[in-house]
C-alpha cells in the first residue's frame, strides 16, 4: 500500500532531481561531471541487474558480459567500419540482447546457484575471446580512443546525452515492472512452483527478462564508451559482475531505485576514497560486511521499511 | 594456428603431466572449496584469497628461513597461517551468519575477499614475487623418451596424497563422520549433544588451510602477485559446481576435466587456450545440470 503512496510522491521529487541535474554542468567543475557520468552509466547496469535479480529472483552472475558486449559492439563498430555512427548506437543493446538470448536459453534449463555457474562458465567463454583475440579486439590492451559524432565531442554533451538515455531507460523499466509482465516476474521470483502451477511458463518469462536486462546493459556499455571512449576487458571479467551485484544489494534490491543508490555510492566511494588511500576495497568490504549485518534489505529498502510494517521478513524470502 | 595438429606423442604426454599437474593444484584448493560448501553450505568466495595468502605466506617463510628447508618449512607453516585467519573469521563472522540465504553469504564472502585482497596488499605490496623450489625438485626427470620437470611429479603425488588423506579422514575418523552428518542434517547432530558450532569452526579451518596448501605448493610455479585469487576462485567454484557441490571425488573430478582441457587446449589452439575449460563446463552443465557426481545439497 505504502510502495503506490511513496511512487505517487517521487515524480515530483524525481522530475525536480532530473532538473537540477541538467542544469549542473556550467555549474560545478568538469571532475564532478565527469563523476556523475560515471555513476549514471553504472546505475543503469545496475538497473538493468535488478531487473533480473531483485525483482526475477535469478541468479545472474555474470551480467557484465552483456555490459562489455554492448561497449565492444560500438567501439568496433566505430573504430574498424565506415558505416554510419547511428548504427553502432543500435547494434550495441541489439547485439547485448542477443548474447543473453543465447545465454539465457542455456540458462533458464537450470535454477539457483546452477544457473549462476552455467552463466559464469558461458560468460568467461567469452570474456576469454575477447581477452585472447589481439587482431580483432586488442586483447587485454582493449581499444582507445572511440571516435565519437561531433554532438557528443564535449564532455557536458556527453553528459547530457547520459543523463537523457538513462532517465529514459528508467522510465520504460519503471513501465516494464508496473505492467502485467513485471507482476508475473515477481510472482516467478515468490514461487515458481506456484507459477507453474496456475499455468504461467515460467522459464519463457525468465528468458524474457533477461533479454529485456541484457538490452539494457546494452545501453549502459554504449554509454561507457561515449564516456570513456575506450573498451577493455576488464569490463566483461565477473569481479565486475560481482560489484554490480553488490550496488543492488547496497541499495536495496526489492525497491526500485536502490541500485542507483548502490552505484552512486560505490562509484562515488572508489573515487573519492581512492583519492585519499589505495585501499578503497578495503573500506568497501567493511561497509559491505556492517551493511550485511545490520541493513540486510539495503539502504533504500531500510528506509522504505522504516515506514511499513512487513508481514514478512524479506531475508527469509526465496530460502532455497 | 593450424587446425592440422602438428604434435607427436611426446608433445601429447608433456603436455599431459602438465595438465595434471595444474589440476592437482586445482584439487587441493576445490577440496577445500568444496568441503566447506558440504558441510558449511558457505559458498566462499574468500578462498581463493585465502589461496593467495597461502603462496605471499610461502613466499615470505622461504625467503627468511634459507637453506633447503625453507620450502618445506614453508609448505607447512602456510596453511597454518591460513588456518589462523580463517579461524579468526570463522569465530568472528562466519558464526552469525549461516542461517542467512546464500546469496547474502556469497556477498559476504566476496567482501572479505575484498578486505583480504587489500591487506595482502598492505602486508606484501603490489610487485610480482617468486619462490625457488627446493633443490631436490630442480630439473626434470627423462621417461619415455621424454623429460618430466620433477616439480610436476611431485605436485601429481602430492595431489593423490591429499586425496588419499582427505578420504581417511571423511570416511575413518570420528570428526570427518560428525561433519559429514553435519552437512546432511545440523539440527540432529545438535541433538545428539555435539557442539555443531565447533565442528562448523573445525570443517571450515580445515576447508581453508587446503586454500593455503594450494597457494604454498603453487608458489614455485607462478609469479605470485594480487589478482591470483580473482583467476583461481571463479576456476575453482566451476569446478566444485560441475563436480556436484560438497563432493570430494567431484571436485577431483573437475579439476581434472579443467586442467587437462586447458593443457591439451595449447596444443591445438595455443593463443585461445583459456576457451577450452570454459567449453568443457558448459558442456558438462548442458548435460548433467547438477554436476557430474552426487551433490549433498
Amino acid at each position: 500500500m505504502f510502495r503506490r503512496i511513496i511512487h505517487a510522491k517521487w515524480p515530483g521529487f524525481t522530475i525536480a532531481l532530473f532538473i537540477i541535474l541538467l542544469l549542473l554542468p556550467p555549474l560545478v567543475p568538469r571532475f564532478f561531471i565527469y563523476i556523475l557520468g560515471l555513476i549514471y552509466v553504472t546505475s543503469l547496469l545496475a538497473m538493468s541487474l535488478n531487473l533480473v535479480v531483485g525483482h526475477g529472483g535469478m541468479f545472474q552472475f555474470h551480467h557484465a558480459v552483456f555490459y562489455g558486449v554492448g561497449a565492444y559492439t560500438i567501439a568496433l563498430l566505430l573504430t574498424k567500419t565506415s558505416w554510419p555512427m547511428w548504427v553502432g548506437f543500435i547494434a550495441g543493446p541489439i547485439l547485448a540482447a542477443l548474447v543473453g538470448l543465447l545465454i539465457g536459453w542455456f540458462c533458464v534449463r537450470l535454477t539457483r546457484l546452477y544457473f549462476g555457474m552455467l552463466q559464469i562458465s558461458l560468460g568467461s567463454l567469452i570474456w576469454a575471446i575477447v581477452f585472447r583475440w589481439y587482431k580483432f579486439t586488442g586483447g587485454d590492451d582493449g581499444i582507445h580512443g572511440v571516435p565519437m559524432p561531433g554532438f557528443l565531442s564535449s564532455l557536458n554533451s556527453s553528459y547530457y546525452f547520459i543523463l537523457i538515455i538513462l532517465a529514459g531507460s528508467l522510465i520504460l523499466l519503471y513501465l516494464i515492472l508496473k505492467s502485467p509482465f513485471g507482476s508475473t516476474l515477481q510472482a516467478i521470483r515468490d514461487n515458481p512452483q506456484r507459477c507453474e502451477a496456475v499455468g504461467i511458463n515460467v522459464r519463457r518469462h525468465q528468458l524474457r527478462a533477461i533479454v529485456v536486462a541484457t538490452f539494457f546493459a546494452g545501453i549502459a556499455g554504449v554509454l561507457f564508451v561515449v564516456l570513456e571512449r575506450s573498451v577493455f576487458p576488464d569490463l566483461l571479467f565477473w569481479v565486475l559482475s560481482l560489484e554490480i551485484f553488490i550496488m543492488c544489494l547496497l541499495g536495496g534490491w526489492f525497491t526500485f531505485a536502490g541500485p542507483i543508490l548502490g552505484a552512486a555510492i560505490t562509484v562515488a566511494l572508489r573515487i573519492f576514497v581512492g583519492k585519499y588511500t589505495e585501499y578503497w576495497t578495503l573500506i568497501l568490504g567493511i561497509i559491505l560486511i556492517l551493511l550485511i549485518f545490520f541493513l540486510p534489505e539495503g539502504v533504500m529498502g531500510y528506509f522504505e521499511g522504516a515506514f511499513k510494517t512487513r508481514t514478512k521478513k524479506v531475508a527469509e524470502r526465496g530460502n532455497p | 594456428m593450424g587446425f592440422l595438429p602438428t604434435f607427436g606423442p611426446a608433445e601429447l604426454l608433456s603436455q599431459l603431466i602438465v595438465g595434471l599437474s595444474r589440476a592437482m593444484i586445482l584439487f587441493v584448493v576445490c577440496a577445500g572449496l568444496s568441503f566447506v560448501l558440504g558441510v558449511l553450505r558457505v559458498p566462499n568466495i574468500a578462498h581463493g584469497s585465502l589461496y593467495m595468502i597461502g603462496a605471499f605466506a610461502t613466499y615470505s617463510f622461504s625467503k627468511s628461513l634459507t637453506g633447503s628447508a625453507g620450502f618445506w618449512l614453508a609448505l607447512l607453516l602456510a596453511p597454518l597461517v591460513v588456518a589462523f585467519i580463517s579461524l579468526v573469521a570463522e569465530r568472528a563472522l562466519f558464526r552469525h551468519l549461516y542461517q542467512r540465504e546464500h546469496l547474502m553469504l556469497l556477498l559476504f564472502t566476496f567482501a572479505l575477499a575484498l578486505i583480504l585482497g587489500d591487506l595482502v596488499k598492505i602486508v606484501w605490496g603490489a610487485e610480482y614475487r617468486s619462490v625457488a623450489a627446493p633443490d631436490l625438485l630442480k630439473g626434470s626427470i627423462s621417461m619415455l623418451g621424454s623429460s618430466f620437470p620433477r616439480y610436476n611429479l611431485f605436485l601429481i603425488f602430492i595431489g593423490l596424497l591429499v586425496a588419499i588423506a582427505l578420504w581417511l579422514f571423511v570416511n575413518k575418523t570420528k570428526m570427518g563422520k560428525i561433519s559429514r552428518a553435519a552437512a546432511v542434517d545440523r539440527d540432529m547432530v545438535g541433538l545428539l549433544g555435539i557442539n555443531v558450532s565447533w565442528v562448523f569452526a573445525g570443517a571450515f579451518v580445515i576447508g581453508c588451510c587446503l586454500a593455503g596448501l594450494g597457494g604454498a605448493l603453487v608458489a614455485p610455479t607462478v609469479s605470485i602477485t594480487l589478482g591470483m585469487d580473482h583467476t583461481l576462485i571463479i576456476e575453482a567454484f566451476l569446478i566444485v559446481t560441475i563436480g556436484g557441490l560438497g563432493n570430494m571425488w567431484g571436485a577431483l573430478a573437475g579439476s581434472l576435466i579443467f586442467g587437462v582441457t586447458q593443457s591439451l587446449g595449447v596444443l591445438f589452439f595455443p593463443q585461445f587456450a583459456i576457451v577450452f575449460p570454459y567449453a568443457a563446463v558448459v558442456i558438462v552443465l548442458l548435460l548433467r545440470p547438477k554436476g557430474l557426481l552426487k551433490s549433498v545439497w
